[in-house]
């Protein structure tokens, strides 16, 4: 039971097979056995889970079940969930119980899924390797003396360890991509504007976007038809039609046009990577594809333009964290300045405070516009590159990652040797793009994630050629040994 | 771009952070390599580049500014660190 996809098992409740009870209690008892050995989860909600999957077993009883009705899953600890903690990964909230539901929660709750906790994260999402969590770090399933990636890490490492069927998380600057291929998951990252964003605890507002993390393609499709939409209640969330993701997966690959752009396959990547790429690519060529190289020749400006957006961003959004009106505040402050600055001091890690320092450092008087606006100008020329690139082929494609899963403590020494992991996920927040990782090879027995970015709104596409293929191929069947 | 242990210490006021002083030299070493790798922007020529806020150039919507939610000041201040009489309690600002 504890392989199985969402779709499987939403087969399983449908025919009576097995209950919502029987299953959450399967996937508690699951976690409890085994989050000792990958710390995936921050908060485990047994009663809560158990109640949800009651309701969900009576509301089936009663005939008004949907397509999601009594599933379990878990929700990254970035999204607030009433009456739950909610810390982000961070001390600064740990003992932060969220008054109220972030969007996306109040969604599954209303399609009757089972939430079964909150899982690990980088704190405030700011990591790609889940070190930086107040929690200790995530454990990647496959390897447990390396990391699962990060920020949405324990999402990944819950998924991979069948601790649950799938999970939410967000994607900054690969959060949901990048540890979906070092953990052999699939993870998808919608459009800009197609996932509300209220409830999800700010980071970097223009570039933050929630989405579905599972062990399909199909998984994603129908949890994304529980997550896109508009919502007033997210300023920058756009009003437009929400198709059913599922109809569109069986969909033809014939004729489908793959851009592979050279900036992607350097030497600079393992080279075991660039050859499970290249396989997969060739798989899509059997179903009808065809391929042509292409250029994104602003490709090397993506770092240093998000190590400016991303932290003046969350300089500003970070502030409210304040000792105030809830959150960490220190002991005995002697003055309001003094508790300002020994709360954030002390309630914050290491890398939080160095991206707030770096974006307040941008955003200071005098600096603003040879950083932030040259940021914003280099922003434009990254999104023009991918606009020119979809106005020639439907999908490009190419390695999430440059390297597999890399051991604890390997890159914490230096943040900017972190930073260059995420070298080819995070243009696509810049540009506001939809971006998925799927599994596609192994790299030294660990998972290699294969990247396809589409057009605006293109999650229809992108699904249906990752359901292609994982109807070709069998990476994502697979399953760390235990 | 290098900054020196005054230059972390007047950001990380300006950030209200209470760094450490046996840190400040890690975060100048930090901070300092980070401004090295943006400063690759700063050879392409971007003089008639507008700058980009939102992927689809969407701008802010508006709506009217009515009341739609109730008061909930009781259930919001569960979680505050300090409360008395409906009020966020915060040390003496004013002699």
């Amino acid at each position: 039971m504890l392989d199985k996809t969402l779709a499987e098992l939403a087969q399983g409740l449908a025919t009576g097979e097995f209950s919502s009870v029987e299953l959450t209690q399967n996937y508690l008892d699951r976690i409890n056995a085994e989050d000792g050995k990958l710390n995936s989860f921050i908060t485990v909600t047994p009663e809560q889970a158990l109640a949800q999957a009651s309701a969900a077993d009576q509301r089936r009883a009663a005939g008004n079940a949907d397509a999601f009705t009594g599933l379990p899953i878990a929700h990254k600890d970035i999204f607030c969930t009433q009456g739950v903690r909610t810390s982000c990964g961070s001390k600064m909230l740990d003992n932060f119980v969220s008054p109220y539901n972030a969007t996306i929660v109040e969604h599954f709750n209303q399609a009757g899924a089972v939430s079964l906790g909150k899982t690990n994260m980088d704190e405030f999402a700011m990591g790609s390797s889940n070190e930086s969590s107040f929690y200790g770090p995530a454990r990647n399933p496959w390897n447990t003396d390396c990391v699962p990636g990060g920020s949405s890490g324990g999402s990944a490492a819950s998924i991979a360890g069948g601790l649950t069927p799938a999970a939410t998380g967000s994607d900054t600057g690969g959060s949901i991509r990048q540890p979906a291929a070092l953990c052999g998951i699939t993870g998808l990252k919608p459009t800009y504007g197609r996932v509300s964003r209220y409830g999800m605890i700010a980071y970097a507002s223009s570039l933050d976007q929630a989405g579905p993390m599972t062990r399909t393609a199909e998984d994603s499709a129908m949890m994304l038809n529980v997550m896109a939409g508009f919502d007033p209640k997210d300023s920058t969330s756009l009003d437009r039609p929400v198709p059913d993701y599922t109809l569109t997966l069986n969909d033809s690959l014939k004729g489908l046009k793959i851009g592979l752009p050279k900036e992607f396959f350097s030497d600079d990547i393992d080279p075991q990577i660039t050859i499970q790429v290249q396989n997969a690519i060739r798989e899509f060529e059997a179903l009808g594809a065809t391929v042509k190289q292409i250029s994104l020749p602003n490709t090397h400006l993506a770092i240093p333009a998000y190590y400016i957006i991303a932290p003046a961003e969350a300089s500003s959004n970070l502030s409210r964290f304040d000792g105030v009106r809830y959150g960490y505040r220190c002991e005995d402050p002697t003055d309001l300045e003094d508790m300002y600055k020994r709360s954030r001091g002390e309630g914050f890690g290491e890398e939080v405070k160095r991206r707030i320092m770096v974006g307040t450092y941008a955003l200071s008087e005098g600096f603003y516009d040879a950083y932030y606006k040259k940021a914003l100008q280099i922003r434009r020329l990254i999104q023009q590159d991918y606009v020119t690139a979809l106005s020639e082929v439907d999908i490009i494609m190419g390695p999430t990652t440059p390297h597999p899963a890399f051991k604890l403590g390997e890159k914490t020494a230096d943040p900017v040797t972190m930073y260059m992991e995420d070298i080819f996920t995070l243009s696509l927040n810049l540009a506001g793009m939809p971006g998925i990782s799927v599994p596609c090879g192994f790299a030294n027995g660990l998972p290699v994630g294969l990247q396809m970015i589409g057009n605006y709104f293109a999650e229809e596409r992108l699904l249906n050629a990752a359901h292609q293929f994982q109807q070709a191929t069998d990476w994502h069947t697979q399953t760390p040994g235990q | 771009m290098s900054l020196d242990r005054t230059d972390v210490e007047k950001i990380a006021h300006l950030a209200r952070l209470n760094i450490a002083e046996q840190d400040i030299q890690e975060y100048a070493d930090n901070l300092s390599s980070i401004l090295d790798l943006v400063d690759q922007m700063q050879a392409v020529d971007t003089q008639d580049i507008t700058p980009m806020a939102h992927p689809m150039d969407a701008i802010q919507r508006l709506r009217l500014d009515e009341v739609t939610e109730a008061d909930q000041r009781d259930r919001l201040q569960t979680v505050a660190p300090s409360v008395e009489a409906g009020l966020f309690q915060v040390p003496k600002v004013i002699e």
